[in-house]
């Protein structure tokens, strides 16, 4: 079953500069990738597509079943309610604790508030910080803020997650470690797409890798047998 | 279902109040301009109300003069008079004989020497008729005016109340223009409350954007900003009818000397209770609008990037 799918898809911003070109590109439930390439290839670009945060400019896009270009503005809440996104920078709520950061996606699909303890704690043990539950993301270290990041992106279970630059700021020994976590949930069947010129990581993770270079697709491992 | 959405907007409501309560001196400063603002029209609202409570107690000195015909008798006159007191609605008359007009019409007027070359009195004997307080209103006065007027003795009929009826005309006058000033600050307080609640949405850009990403619905978004709009239109209303109370109990000493000194018993009211409410629904309403047409504007503006 196809997740991700891409025909001639091109990217211009408003400007006129090209950051994607002709990009063609299938991804089925349940794999991992690696999206590599110098700075500026347009990684970021692509999982901004696949966000709907942009739109293609031409081409063919479908991501979990949804055509991204007949997608209403409307819709799109719903639409990114499937997708777990880990920031760089985490993108956390500075005012607010551990908990009600992992717990923010709960409360905006309206989950059940019985089921709201048991599931941020659920995904706060997976990361290993139950015991930071009331602490605010300040007084945790940067491999502790990307993990309430990790935490707050699959407390709703979401079927494909994706994650630009990980580990950027992280040393290797937390690289691994965060590693380890994407690793684990794609064995339990999600859909992990991983933006990184991290190639330690690549090499480590043994997956599919997708290279860009300067908006066009460099090279695809293709599917990992 | 339908309580977890109920308890959803109740945490809210209190998510929105805690917020105001954490910037204590910006939400007290917001409601205090949103009361002054509320206050003014209210208080001349309130002012004019009580001027034509008092005016109505002046209706009840409304009298009607008879001014009967040149040829009527004295003896005819008095007996008119007697037949007119005993009328429903009458509560005593005063008989002004034909000397007794000229005299005073003498003294006031300073023609004494000139009235006297006249061979005879111009001046016809006027009948006063002081209605009783049941009938001390516009309408039974009419009543009362166009059954006297028929008298064949009788030649003109008037109602002394056109100086109270000019009154009322420039209250009604008034009351007019307090209605289009309330529509202004009305304004006002809507443009304010929309000030803040922009601000307030460009300080939690973040969070914004942050929502947006994890599938936060503009609604969802929205609701957190108009119970903090609402909520502030709701204070600076109460806080405009604790003005108002103020007010008017440092100016009721001064009230009731005045009334006294004229033999009233006359109190200053302030609002109504249907009143009240009305001016904090009004306030809650400026505030939900203010805060809606705010955020439509600038939520859209804010998209992730
Ligand atoms: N909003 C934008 N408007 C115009 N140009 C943009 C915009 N966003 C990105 N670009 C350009 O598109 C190109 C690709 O950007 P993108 O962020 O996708 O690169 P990247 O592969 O993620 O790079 P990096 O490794 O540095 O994060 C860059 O040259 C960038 O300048
Ligand atoms: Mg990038």
């Amino acid at each position: 079953m196809t997740m991700i799918n891409f025909a001639h898809v091109a990217k211009r911003y408003p400007g006129g500069f090209d950051a994607l070109r002709n990009i063609n590109l299938n991804i089925d439930a349940g794999e991992m990738a690696f999206i590599t390439g110098h700075s500026g290839a347009g990684k970021s670009t692509l999982l901004k597509l696949i966000t709907a945060i942009e739109r293609p400019s031409r081409g063919e896009a479908t991501v979990n079943g949804k055509n991204l270009l007949r997608l209403p503005r409307r819709r799109i809440p719903y639409f990114r309610r499937d997708i777990g996104i880990i920031f760089q920078d985490h993108k956390l709520l500075f005012d607010r604790t551990v908990y009600d950061n992992v717990a923010l996606p709960l409360i905006v699909t309206g989950a059940d508030q019985k089921e709201i303890p048991r599931r941020v704690r659920a995904a706060l043990e997976m990361v290993g910080l139950l015991d930071k539950e009331r602490m605010y993301p300040v007084t945790l270290s940067g491999g502790e803020q990307q993990r309430v990041g990790i935490a707050r992106a699959v407390v709703n279970k979401p079927p494909l997650l994706l994650a630009d630059e990980p580990t950027g700021n992280l040393d290797s020994a937390l690289s691994d470690e965060i590693l380890d976590l994407f690793l684990g949930f794609h064995h339990h069947g999600v859909t992990v797409l991983i933006a990184t010129h991290d190639w330690h990581l690549i090499d480590r993770a043994r997956q599919r890798i997708i290279e860009l270079k300067q908006g066009e697709l460099l090279r695809d491992t293709g599917q990992k047998k | 279902m339908i309580k977890n959405y109920f308890l959803r907007h109740a945490q809210v409501f209190f998510y929105s109040l805690g917020q105001l309560t954490r910037t204590p001196v910006a939400t007290l400063l917001t409601m205090a301009v949103i009361g002054i603002t509320l206050a003014l029209p209210a208080g001349l609202y309130v002012a004019i109300d009580n001027i034509q409570r008092l005016a109505r107690g002046w209706e009840d000195n409304g009298q009607i003069s008879l001014f009967l015909k040149q040829d009527v008798s004295v003896a005819a006159a008095e007996k008119l008079s007697n037949k007119i007191r005993r009328t429903p609605g009458v509560a005593w008359v005063d008989y002004i004989s034909r000397e007794a007009a000229l005299a005073e019409f003498k003294r006031l007027s300073g023609f004494g020497e000139a009235l006297k070359a006249l061979d005879s009195n111009p001046l016809p004997a006027v009948l006063i008729v002081h209605p009783s307080p049941a009938y001390a209103n516009p309408d039974a006065l009419q009543t009362l005016l166009k059954e006297l007027r028929h008298y064949n003795e009788v030649d003109i009929a008037q109602l002394d109340l056109e100086w109270v009826r000019r009154l009322h005309a420039m209250l009604d006058l008034a009351q007019q223009s307090v209605f289009i000033l309330a529509a202004g600050l009305g304004l006002a307080v809507l443009l304010i409350i929309g000030n803040t609640i922009r601000l307030a949405v460009l300080n939690r850009r973040d969070e914004i954007e942050i929502t947006k990403l994890i599938g936060g619905t503009n609604a969802f978004i929205r609701r957190p900003f108009l119970y903090a709009g609402t909520l502030q239109g709701l204070l600076g209303a109460i806080f405009a009818w604790l003005l108002l109370a103020l007010a008017l109990l440092l100016l009721s000493t001064p009230i009731q000397n005045l009334a006294s000194l004229y033999g009233s018993q006359f109190e200053a009211e302030s609002l109504s209770f249907l009143a009240t409410l009305a001016l904090i629904g009004i306030g809650g309403l400026l505030g939900w609008l203010g805060s809606r047409l705010a955020v439509g504007r600038h939520l859209r503006a804010i998209e992730p990037r």
